[in-house]
């Protein structure tokens, strides 16, 4: 049986990651099992400079799911280059994927170069869901034209493949990922969370402090299907499945609509063994299929 | 941390929406008082934070009040039971610190932990005194408990209906002289303490979590030395520390 997946020449043992901001640089999960098992990791989102982040509560329960507004509390890249990534490589021997957050064009490329030069990384993962600071605040990852030009500039400046993440809050996701694709990205991952709200009864207000936030977790997986299988028809480049994951056989769905691999999020949140748990159960989910070898199903459903 | 299945032996209820629930299994990675479990429950997605309120043997107790539909479904849950636990999260209260007569200070869902603490203190021969705070006389619990262990117990109540009328911080006057503080309840309970005393001590704090042990930074807070995570590096903080 093989579990192997590559993804623009990176070979994964398996094609099971854990999504950034779930898995913060490994340490905790490392206390509790070895996270060599994982095929890859992707860790906390990076920023130019260290973030605190959005005021408290910054979570809220939903069924099936929570919102987050954590807002990229990251100690921002030279600390991540300098302590948790040497800190992170101790205990991680296998591909990592560092995820960069930014404000603007330019600190998309300062946070990229930096781990572009740094062995262990071996993909960047571009989140596009960011308010653009020079423009009103839009987000990059809410129009071909400035997914694309984040892009761009990401590629210019580094060697590494990188992947852009893209953010499910759009009209047509598709026009979205077509246009990365064509401003030269090696991969898609997606998606990231869908904007949510709860409101608290006692306190007749928002729960979160930040009014609204990202919704994660089961309820979002058909959603994530479903955007997984129109974006495989409409570009050439592997796709990291993200959304819902918490079950070998949601890997392999996930896979039929089109990723070559998936990162799992909240569901390491709640079980903190998820991600050991679905790469353990994949040969049994696998048999069960009559599946030999995963990535003959990429993108099977289609 | 350890992550196990455990099994309630009992399922109580103390006062009108104050439960007592004792459980038992592997409590091999609960280290110190102050310390909190994360109780996954069927139908809910998000776990709950409680703290641990008594531990012996393979057994321990947590005290939680109903306040929404995940502890409604604990009330009902029944003995023999099982519930999938993180347990040994959070760094608790540090009993090196408290000198010879430490003052114990919990209002309402604030109490639990009080009483692990005192029994560790009192262990240790330390003199213990502790500051029960609730709105009235109905919402009382675990007096008996605490006097049981021989701790000086004083009460407060918001409305008078026994022991000292008012909050917490009005019967610091009875409490005798004290070394060192340890305090759980409300935020403006612990704010209150904070400004009537000049004594040092710890204060835990809640806040909203995703993951109860460190991995999303949903419970992050800041003080005087950096940064911190309420489920990880709290959720006990130094009096020092805090920055309301
Ligand atoms: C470290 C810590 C220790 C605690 N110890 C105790 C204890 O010993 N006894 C006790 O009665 N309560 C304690 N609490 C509060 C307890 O976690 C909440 O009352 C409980 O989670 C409410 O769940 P619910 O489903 O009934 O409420 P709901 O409002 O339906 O819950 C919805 C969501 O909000 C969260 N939530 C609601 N209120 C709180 C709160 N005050 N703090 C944190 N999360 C909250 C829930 O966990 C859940 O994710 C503690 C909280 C923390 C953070
Ligand atoms: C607490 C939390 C923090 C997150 N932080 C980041 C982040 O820093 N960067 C990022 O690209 N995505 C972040 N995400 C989004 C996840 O990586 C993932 O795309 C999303 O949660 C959907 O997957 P899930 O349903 O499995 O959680 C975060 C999600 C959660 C729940
Ligand atoms: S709740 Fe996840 S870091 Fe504290």
């Amino acid at each position: 049986m093989n579990t192997k997946v590559t993804l623009t020449g990176v070979t994964l043992d398996n094609p099971v990651i854990p999504a950034s901001g779930t898995f913060g640089y490994g340490y905790e999960y490392a206390e509790l099992y070895d996270i060599n098992v994982l095929g890859s990791l992707s860790f906390k989102g990076t920023t130019k400079d260290p973030r605190f982040g959005n005021p408290t509560p910054r979570i809220a329960e939903c069924p099936a799911g929570m919102i987050n507004a954590v807002g990229l509390q990251n100690p921002g890249v030279d600390a991540v280059i300098a302590e948790e990534l040497p800190r992170l490589r101790s205990v991680f021997h296998k591909p990592i994927i560092a995820n960069v957050g930014g404000f603007s064009i330019e600190e998309y490329v300062h946070c990229c170069e930096k781990p572009d030069k740094e062995d262990g990384v071996a993909i960047l993962e571009v989140n596009i869901s960011c308010p653009n600071v020079h423009s009103g605040g839009r987000n990059f990852g809410n129009a071909p034209e400035t997914a694309a030009e984040v892009t761009r500039a990401v590629k210019a400046a580094t060697k590494k493949p990188v992947y852009i993440k893209l953010s499910p809050n759009v009209t047509d996701i598709v026009s979205i990922a077509k246009a990365c694709e064509e401003a030269g990205a090696d991969g898609i991952s997606m998606i990231n969370t869908l904007l949510g709200m709860r409101i608290d009864l006692r306190r007749k207000k928002p729960i979160i402090a930040n009014k609204m936030g990202g919704f994660s977790g089961d309820a979002i997986f058909p959603v994530a299907v479903r955007m997984i299988y129109q974006v495989y028809e409409a570009v050439k480049i592997p796709i990291i499945g993200i959304g819902g994951v918490s079950s070998a056989e949601d890997v392999i769905e996930m896979m039929l609509a089109g990723a070559t691999a998936v990162q799992v999020g909240a569901a390491n949140l709640v079980n903190p063994f998820a991600c050991r748990d679905i790469v353990l159960d994949l040969p049994r989910a696998m048999e069960k299929y009559g599946i030999d070898d995963l990535t003959s199903i990429i993108g099977g459903a289609h | 941390m350890k992550q196990a299945l455990y099994t309630i032996k009992s399922n109580r209820a103390l006062t009108r929406d104050m439960y007592e629930m004792i459980l038992e299994g592997d409590t091999s990675d609960m280290t110190a008082p102050g310390q909190f479990v994360n109780l996954r429950l069927d139908g809910f997605f998000l776990r709950r934070p409680i703290s641990v309120c008594n531990q012996e043997g393979d057994t321990f107790t947590i005290l939680y009040k109903v306040i929404g539909h995940g502890t409604e479904k604990m009330a009902q849950m029944k003995a023999g039971e099982v519930i999938d636990i993180l347990t040994g999260l959070g760094n608790g209260y540090d009993t090196a610190k408290s000198g010879d007569a430490p003052l114990l200070v919990g209002g309402g869902a604030g109490v639990p932990p009080m009483y692990l603490l005192a029994r560790r203190l009192i262990a240790e021969g330390k003199k213990v005194t502790v500051i029960l705070g609730f709105n009235k006389a109905e919402e009382i619990f675990y007096r008996e408990e605490f006097e049981a262990i021989g701790v000086k117990v004083l009460i407060a109540t918001a409305d008078g209906s026994v022991g000292v009328k008012g909050f917490v911080t009005d019967a610091l006057a009875d409490a005798g002289a004290y070394t060192y503080t340890y305090a759980c309840g409300p935020e403006p309970m612990l704010k209150a303490l904070y400004n009537a005393t000049d004594v040092s001590g710890q204060y835990s704090f809640e806040e909203r979590m995703g993951c109860g042990f460190g991995a999303c930074m949903g419970c992050s807070c800041k003080t005087k030395y950096g940064n911190k995570r309420i489920c990880r590096d709290g959720p006990v903080l130094t009096k020092e520390e805090i920055i309301w």
